[in-house]
């Protein structure tokens, strides 16, 4: 489904709305025919303004935003073609499910035998066959934003744009959506840009996902490689669950970087985005790649380590510790060797192999 | 089993006792409110409209007339003891000049009664009787017309609808049927219609304009909206007749409007913007437009921009997306305004008084007539109860509809 067609294209976008600011700062980003894009970011970091003028509802202050191979930047919202789903559903109240349906086949002057045909086959794709007659105001949330997606889609869209759409559900129904949302996406084989700001989400649904922090593209990358390999330090924090820890570059070679920490014991990490020899840097390492009590000989480091609190988690067990002066040290051991269990209070030995730690540019 | 079923009792009992403590805390609460509307609005207002069939006035004029003609049957003339009764009150009435009174009322029945009571209270002292039935018809052969009678015997009774007809141009005629009364005095139909027809006309002027101010209003900045606010509101700050009678100034023929229109050489001759319907039209929307704008100012700022954005990105161009998405939300704000505006429309009084022509007049203008120059309550009750059925009667309509309770002012 998905290919190399370039579906959209921002170029060298940047959006002021006060002429002061710069809420978008220089986005460079192309969406394939067929992808899935999240944009995932704190609040305020500029995806709604992305998607606002994606979608035609904000002028872009410079840059150019292709779809299709065709500048768009002149083109009205409403003869772009996109769909969208916004966070508060945005049904019209006065109208039922059915004629909020039918509202984008109606202003396309369609004939009303095939609206009602197309209305209906969307209502039961979204598995809301029986609800034509009601009123928004008459269905739960999700069901809202089952009609709301219905809706965006209804008009053979080939782009979709969904701003936060689960924003407002609950845990697990969100989930579900989640899920039915990735299934018509497969389906229907549409384009969609997806914002949240929920990285489990953006991690579960996206092909791709770009990190928004103050107007700029972190880093856009597939699930996977976001989790793996961050390239700066925002991202890293951002994603998943990190150990920092700050130090000076000692020596730099094959890709790796020897590191003195604050507290004076040198460790490896590969060096991913690292100034020159002697200036500081601040290393990343995931919790679970954390190595206790290794045997010294296989390692080419150890350090300190003193347990400060430990969890019992079943699968697995989360041990919080004091290392090299970080007090937020975690580590996540798999509940398998009885024999290794730690004890509050112990020192221990910590280690892990260069390559899963990553020395990059300090926040 | 026995003694779960005594707690039962008992326990529905204590919750009976908790309940009906609440109803009477709530009922004591409500009581000083209940008794005050009762009091200031709901009495008056009943009293004022009990005048419009109150007859008693008559009554208490004729007394003995009135007991004794009860049972006359209506056919041929009526006996002896009703002359004598009449005699009897108009011995009393004629010096008191209340048979004055009595034979304006009667007039408005049947043309000639009022010059039939004053020239027998003149002539009464000359009068030989009892029995006075044929003395009376010797006097003026009047009294001998069956007519007369019928009149009398309807205007004596305790209640009456001639006020109520005379407001639908209706009256009795001498065989107490219902007809209409002649072409040349027939005016309040077309009052009626006239206040109604302004009415209307002012609340789609009102709207009219009203909606795009209220929209802009919705729509602006913190600080035009507040600028927006204030001179809306400036209507209220300044006193209607200060108002009405600018715009006297601003409309008339050497005028601010003319003057400039002159000026700019767009008119020759100045235009009658005043003392004509023009005139009532201005300047009643100016004062009843705040009331327009401010239930649709409140619904609109309600409104979130999305739903507009959401039309526009299902492929609606603004104008349809406006008139198929925002308008229809904006649905109570337009009854609300038009109900408010149009119901005060209907009672205007000095602004059609000062600014429009004698064909401009409206309903509340002959009510405050009735009241002032002619002192007839009755008549003036009578119109005020049209008034209130046309008011009743939309709201029943449009009640269902529009619910003033949903529309918040912030
Ligand atoms: N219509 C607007 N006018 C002025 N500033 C805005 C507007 N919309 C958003 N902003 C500002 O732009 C920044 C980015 O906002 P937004 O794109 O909504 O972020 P996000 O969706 O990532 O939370 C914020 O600082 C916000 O205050
Ligand atoms: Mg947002």
């Amino acid at each position: 489904m998905k290919t190399d067609d370039v579906h959209v294209s921002f170029k060298n976008v940047q959006k002021s709305y006060d002429g002061i600011k710069l809420v978008v700062k220089d986005l460079n980003l192309d969406i394939g025919r067929g992808e899935f894009v999240t944009m995932l970011g704190p609040s305020g970091s500029g995806k709604t303004t992305c998607l606002m003028m994606l979608a035609g509802f904000e002028p872009a202050t410079q840059g150019e935003i292709m779809f299709d191979g065709r500048s768009i930047n002149n083109i009205p919202p409403h003869k772009r073609g996109i769909g969208m789903v916004f966070q508060n559903y945005a049904l019209f109240p006065h109208m039922t499910v059915a004629q909020n349906l039918a509202f984008p086949l109606e202003v396309r002057k369609m004939e009303k035998a095939k609206i009602d045909e197309k209305v209906q086959h969307v209502l039961d794709m979204v598995e809301m066959g029986e609800f034509g007659d009601r009123r928004p105001a008459q269905l739960s949330g999700g069901q809202q934003q089952r009609i709301a997606l219905a809706r965006a889609l209804v008009f053979d869209a080939e782009l979709v744009l969904m701003d936060e759409p689960l924003g407002a559900l609950d845990k697990q129904l969100r989930e579900q959506m989640q899920y039915e949302i990735k299934n018509i996406h497969e389906q229907l084989g549409v384009s969609v840009v997806y914002v949240t700001h929920d990285q489990s989400e953006a991690l579960t649904m996206s092909d791709r996902i770009c990190v928004f922090n103050d107007g700029i593209i972190q880093q856009a990358a597939s699930p996977d490689d976001l989790y793996e390999r961050p390239e700066n330090s925002f991202v890293a924090q951002f994603i998943g669950e990190n150990n920092t820890l700050t130090g000076t570059i000692d020596t730099l070679h094959d890709g790796l970087a020897d590191v003195t920490l604050e507290s004076g014991e040198k460790v490896s990490a590969a060096a991913i985005k690292v100034g020159k020899v002697g200036e500081s840097t601040m290393l990343s390492v995931r919790p679970e790649r954390v190595i206790v009590n290794p045997d010294e000989s296989k390692v080419p480091f150890t350090i300190a380590g003193h347990v400060q609190k430990l969890i019992y988690l079943g699968d697995h067990i989360r041990c919080r510790m004091t290392v090299a002066g970080n007090d937020e040290f975690i580590i996540k051991m798999p509940n398998d060797s009885e024999d290794r269990l730690l004890a509050v209070g112990e020192d221990v030995r910590v280690s892990w192999k260069p390559e899963d730690c990553r020395a990059l540019d300090v926040i | 089993m026995v003694e779960e079923a005594v707690s039962g009792t008992s326990l529905l009992k204590k919750l009976r006792r908790t309940e009906r403590r609440k109803k009477i805390e709530a009922v004591g609460l409500i009581t000083p409110l209940f008794v005050l509307m009762l009091i200031f609005y709901f009495i008056p207002i009943g009293l004022m409209l009990y005048k419009s069939i109150d007859n008693s006035q008559m009554r208490e004029i004729m007394p003995h007339t009135a007991r004794a003609i009860e049972h006359w049957s209506g056919k041929g003339l009526p006996d002896e003891p009703v002359y004598t009764a009449i005699v009897e009150d108009m011995k009393v009435a004629y010096p008191n000049r209340t048979l004055a009174k009595a034979g304006r009322r009667l007039n408005f029945d049947l043309v000639g009664f009022h010059s039939l009571l004053s020239k027998t209270g003149r002539k009464l002292r000359k009068l030989k009787g009892p029995p006075y039935k044929e003395a009376l018809i010797k006097l003026d052969k009047k009294w001998g017309d069956p007519r007369y009678w019928t009149v009398l015997q309807r205007g004596l009774k305790n209640t009456t609808l001639i006020y109520l007809l005379a407001t639908l141009d209706l009256r009795y005629d001498d065989k107490n049927n219902i007809t209409h009364v002649p072409d040349e005095q027939a005016i309040y139909v077309s009052i009626i219609g006239r206040t109604i027809y302004i009415s209307i006309f002012v609340t789609v002027l009102c709207l009219v304009i009203g909606f795009p101010f209220a929209y802009i209003m919705a729509n602006a900045t913190t600080r035009v909206r507040n600028l927006m606010m204030i001179g809306l509101m400036l209507v209220f700050w300044t006193s209607l007749l200060v108002r009405t009678l600018s715009w006297i100034l601003v409309l008339q023929n050497k005028g601010v409007v003319n003057s400039i229109l002159m000026w700019a050489g767009l008119i020759s001759q100045p235009l009658d913007l005043v003392f004509n319907r023009i005139g009532v039209y201005i300047a009643m929307t100016h004062v009843l437009l705040p009331f327009m704008v401010l239930p649709l100012f409140s619904v609109m700022s309600g409104i979130p921009s999305y739903y507009v954005r959401a039309a526009r990105s299902l492929g609606a161009t603004s104008i349809v997306a406006f008139f198929r998405v925002y308008v229809p939300q904006t649905k109570p704000g337009i009854g609300a305004g038009c109900l408010m505006v149009f119901i005060q429309a209907l009672g205007y009084y000095i602004t059609p008084a000062l600014v429009g022509g004698p064909k401009d007049q409206m309903l509340s203008y002959f009510v405050a007539f009735f009241v002032n120059e002619r002192v007839n309550w009755s008549m003036a009750s009578a119109l005020g109860l049209m008034l209130l059925l046309i008011t009743g009667s939309l709201y029943l309509i449009l009640g269902k509809h529009v619910s003033i309770t949903n529309i918040k002012l912030n």
